[in-house]
C-alpha cells in the first residue's frame, strides 16, 4: 500500500537538489561573468580580439615607399627577415588617438634596444611627420602604406596594431589596440625575452 | 583619401549615427511640452515620419556607393553575394556589404577588382581567409574549433527530445502506480477461496 505512494511523492533529496541547482548555477554565471568584466578592465579579456591567421607565418611580401623627410629608409618585407633580434612592427596614424596613446611606450621599448619598424597607415605623409615630430620617432624604418593595402595583407583591422617578428623571421604576436604599461609587462616583456 | 581620416569608422548606419540619435531625442522633448492643440499633434506625427526617413537616410547610402559598383551586373551580383558572406572585422557582426567602415569599404573595392579580374569564389574568399582567419568568414568553416558550434542544433534538439522523453516515461509510471491504486491487482488463488469461503460463511450466517 505504501510502495505507489512513495514513488509518487519526490524524494527529499532530489527535492533538494532541484532547489540549490538553479541558484548554484546563478552563482557560477555570476562568477563568470564578473571574471570578464574585470578582464575587461585590466584588458585581459577582450571579447572582441581576433587573433591573426598569420601568427607562425612569415609576414607577406610587400614594399612601402619611405615618409619623406622622416630621415628613415623605407620598410621591405626583406628588412624584417634575419634578424639578430625579434622586431617589432607597428601600424600608426596621425589620427589615431590610441597611436598618441601607446606612443610613449613605444619610445620607451626603442630606448631599450628593441628594433621597430613603423607603418603609416591611410595617413597623409605631412601628417604623419608632424605626428613623429611632436611625440618622437621610435622607429628604425618607416613605410608610407597610405591606400592601406599592405596592411589588408597583414590583415589588420584597426590602427594601432603592432606584431612581432622572431629572428626566423615568423610572425609570433599581434596585438591590436594601444600598447599600454600592462600590455608591455604581461606580455610583450615575457615575448621578447622568450624570443631573444 | 579624406574619407580614412575619421578616426573611429563607423558601423552600419553610416557617421553620426549616434549623435543623430541623440539630437532627436533632444528635440522631441522640447517639442512635446507645451501646446497641446490637434493639429499641432498631427504635425508632430509627419515630423516623426520624416524624422525616421531621414534617420533611415544613411543606412541606404552606407550600402551602394554606385561609384562602387562594377560595371558588370552579373560580377556585381557575385560581388555582392561574396560581400555578404564576409564580415566587417571593424563592426564584426554586419557583413562587408552592409558596413560603412573604411576597411569594409576597402575590402568591398578588393573583392570587386578580383571578380573583376576574373577570379572564382573560392580564390577570393581564400584570398580574404588567409589574412583574416575564419573570423572573416560570416559561415564558420566546420573543424574542430567549430564543431560544437555546428553540432548544438543537433545538441538542443537531442537535449529537448531527451528530456520529453524522460517528463514522458515519468509520467507513464506515475500514471501506471495511480490506475495501480484504482484498480486492484487480480486475487491469487489463495486469496480467492478465502474470498469464496468468507461468501459461503456470510450466505449461510444470512
Amino acid at each position: 500500500m505504501s510502495t505507489p505512494m512513495g514513488a509518487a511523492a519526490p524524494n527529499p533529496w532530489r527535492r533538494r537538489a532541484l532547489l540549490w541547482l538553479p541558484l548554484g548555477a546563478a552563482v557560477a554565471a555570476g562568477a563568470g561573468f564578473l571574471g570578464m568584466l574585470r578582464g575587461l578592465r585590466t584588458g585581459e579579456y577582450d571579447p572582441r580580439g581576433v587573433p591573426s591567421a598569420l601568427l607562425g607565418k612569415a609576414p607577406p611580401e610587400f614594399t612601402l615607399p619611405p615618409l619623406e623627410g622622416a630621415d628613415r629608409p623605407a620598410l621591405a618585407a626583406a628588412d624584417l627577415r634575419g634578424a639578430a633580434r625579434p622586431v617589432l612592427v607597428n601600424f600608426f596614424a596621425s589620427w589615431c588617438a590610441p597611436c598618441v596613446a601607446e606612443h610613449p611606450f613605444l619610445v620607451r621599448l626603442q630606448r631599450a634596444g628593441v628594433p621597430l619598424m613603423g607603418v603609416a597607415y591611410k595617413d597623409r605623409p605631412a601628417d604623419s611627420l608632424a605626428f613623429l615630430r611632436r611625440h618622437g620617432n621610435p622607429y628604425g624604418r618607416i613605410g608610407v602604406d597610405q591606400p592601406g593595402r599592405v596592411a589588408i595583407d597583414w590583415g589588420l583591422y584597426g590602427v594601432p596594431e603592432t606584431y612581432l617578428i622572431d629572428k626566423a623571421g615568423l610572425i609570433r604576436w599581434r596585438w591590436a589596440g594601444p600598447i599600454t604599461e600592462e600590455v608591455l609587462g604581461r606580455d610583450l616583456e615575457p615575448l621578447l625575452r622568450r624570443y631573444a | 583619401m579624406e574619407d580614412s581620416l575619421t578616426p573611429s569608422p563607423a558601423c552600419g548606419g553610416g557617421p553620426g549615427w549616434g549623435w543623430q540619435w541623440d539630437r532627436s531625442g533632444a528635440g522631441f522633448r522640447r517639442e512635446s511640452s507645451p501646446t497641446p492643440t490637434l493639429p499641432r499633434k498631427r504635425g508632430r506625427g509627419l515630423h516623426l515620419v520624416a524624422l525616421l526617413l531621414l534617420l533611415a537616410a544613411p543606412c541606404l547610402a552606407a550600402i551602394g556607393d554606385p561609384a562602387e559598383r562594377l560595371p558588370d551586373p552579373a560580377q556585381e551580383a557575385r560581388a555582392q553575394a561574396l560581400g555578404r558572406e564576409l564580415r566587417c572585422m571593424v563592426c564584426q557582426n554586419q557583413s562587408i556589404e552592409d558596413s560603412d567602415a573604411d576597411l569594409a569599404r576597402d575590402l568591398r573595392r578588393i573583392v570587386r577588382e578580383q571578380v573583376g579580374a576574373g577570379r572564382s569564389d573560392e580564390q577570393v574568399m581564400r584570398f580574404l581567409h588567409e589574412r583574416y582567419g575564419d573570423f572573416v568568414l560570416l559561415r564558420p568553416p566546420v573543424n574542430a574549433a567549430t564543431a560544437i558550434l555546428w553540432a548544438m542544433p543537433a545538441i538542443a534538439l537531442g537535449g529537448g527530445a531527451l528530456m520529453i522523453l524522460a517528463a514522458r516515461r515519468r509520467r507513464v509510471a506515475q500514471l501506471g502506480s495511480s490506475r495501480a491504486l484504482a484498480e486492484p491487482a487480480a486475487l491469487s488463488p489463495a486469496e480467492q477461496a478465502r474470498l469464496a469461503r468468507l461468501d459461503g460463511s456470510g450466505g449461510a450466517a444470512g
